[in-house]
């Protein structure tokens, strides 16, 4: 499973933990993630993710 | 078709560029900046360190892939002297602009304490990329670090200097970190969990001198102390710039005023970000920020939109003891009540109806900022 992280404020979207408390169930893949959906820390959309590379 | 004018290349003057392009690709639009218009996150500088980055890793993207991506001109190195509304224009060091709609993305200044002696003219604050560039240089292979305000920024900049290996002094008269944001045992975790990384801090102090001393500075306290440092930041506060709208006659309070939809007192000039004073609120946070620029780039588009924000909890970027804030609107008064396990301290702020009004969360607490920001009322709510 990926991470996406916000380049504005560095929040992290863990598609392994999605978002429970946003709707957004554990195993919920980026692509899967609505279009209009906002970072829960800064209010940026999904254009301002990047994924994480894997180390 | 008369040009929309964005003066100000941050994350509010881009950011209302993109929500217009997102609605409205053809009306011209020109963006202007003292700066070189590199558009960066304001909010990483704080976190650099840690995550191994310098200021050219903090640029996203250059003057030219701004404009090309937004189908826009964007003036860079070009301060903008004066705003001629009736004329509809605006004057900047070499030329005129005419404007058919204006946007006021002007950002804030830090404000600056002066302390005496000759080293007072050394002491830097970091308030853009270019700043901060500067400021890496400074403590490049040096060793001590001492913060003027603990802050927010104060904060965040003393855990991600001390994570670096800086050693680091921070001093606030306040009796606590982050002041009055955080009710007393938040205060005190927040303090004990930074002081046990390493921060030193000097709280119910100022600075009242900073001299040279060789390559060095020595920093004087009111509480008689000297500290010897290599570098002296300054984080004590912002204020909004409001110089060229009042020059031009705007309505001006702490910042320049505008209403829920972003219209400062002259038709077709707005404003947004840590420039504006929104129905009276300055919040120099990127969510409010984003909910103005969504609603403008509306606006400009044709479609005159309100800002609503929703309570928005501010994260302190402090890894050493997470912590989120959600202050109460002025005015509002209530009781705190405290909650403190091993690894978290949980506050709530409550009227006499026992409305969350707002809260403080350190630690693991942290977990339950969504929930508690959906019980609070919105801080702009629709009319």
């Amino acid at each position: 499973m990926k991470r996406w992280v916000c380049i504005v404020c560095g929040f992290e979207y863990d598609e392994a933990a999605g978002l429970p408390d946003e709707g957004i169930d554990p195993g919920t893949r980026w692509e899967d993630i609505p279009e209009d959906w906002m970072c829960p820390e800064c209010g940026v959309g999904k254009a301002d993710f990047e994924m994480v590379e894997a180390a | 078709m008369d040009p929309i004018v964005i003066i100000g290349t941050g994350l509010a003057g881009y950011g209302v560029a993109r929500e217009l392009r997102k609605l409205d690709r053809e009306t011209p639009l020109h963006l202007i900046t003292g700066d070189d218009a590199v558009s960066y996150s304001k909010p990483m500088l704080s976190n650099a360190l840690a995550s191994g980055k310098t200021a050219d890793h903090l640029a996203l993207a250059s003057a030219e892939d701004m404009g090309r991506t937004l189908h826009a001109v964007v003036h860079s190195h070009t301060r903008v002297t004066a705003l001629d509304i009736p004329g509809r224009r605006l004057r900047t060091e070499r030329d005129e602009m005419p404007f058919g709609h204006l946007v006021l993305a002007l950002g804030a200044d830090p404000i600056r304490l002066s302390p005496e002696g000759d080293g007072a003219e050394h002491v830097r604050s970091v308030n853009d990329r270019g700043d901060y560039a500067r400021f890496r240089e400074a403590i490049a292979g040096k060793r001590h670090v001492t913060i003027l305000g603990a802050g927010l920024i104060g904060c965040e900049f003393a855990n991600d200097l001390r994570r670096a290996g800086y050693a680091v002094a921070v001093v606030d008269p306040a009796p606590q970190p982050l002041g009055r944001l955080l009710p007393p045992q938040a205060g005190a975790f927040l303090r004990q969990r930074l002081e046990r990384s390493g921060v030193r801090f000097h709280f119910q102090c100022t600075a009242q001198r900073i001299d040279r001393d060789g390559a060095r500075l020595a920093v004087t306290l009111s509480d008689g102390e000297t500290l010897s440092t290599d570098c002296v930041l300054s984080a004590v506060g912002l204020r909004p710039r409001t110089n060229l709208a009042a020059a031009a006659g705007l309505g001006v309070g702490r910042g320049v005023r505008v209403d829920r939809c972003l219209r400062t007192s002259a038709e077709g000039v707005y404003a947004l970000g840590d420039c504006a004073e929104v129905e009276g609120l300055v919040l120099p946070f990127v969510m409010p920020l984003m909910a103005a620029a969504r609603a403008l780039g509306a606006t400009l588009a044709g479609r005159p939109t309100p800002a609503l924000y929703p309570a928005m909890p501010v994260v302190v970027k402090t890894p050493d003891c997470p912590t989120v804030v959600c202050p109460p609107l002025a005015g509002s008064s209530g009781a705190w009540q405290e909650t403190e396990g091993e690894e978290g301290v949980t506050s709530l702020l409550r009227d006499p109806a026992g409305r969350l009004l707002g809260f403080a969360l350190c630690g693991d607490a942290t977990a339950e900022k969504r929930r508690l920001a959906r019980e609070i009322a919105p801080w702009l709510a629709a009319n």
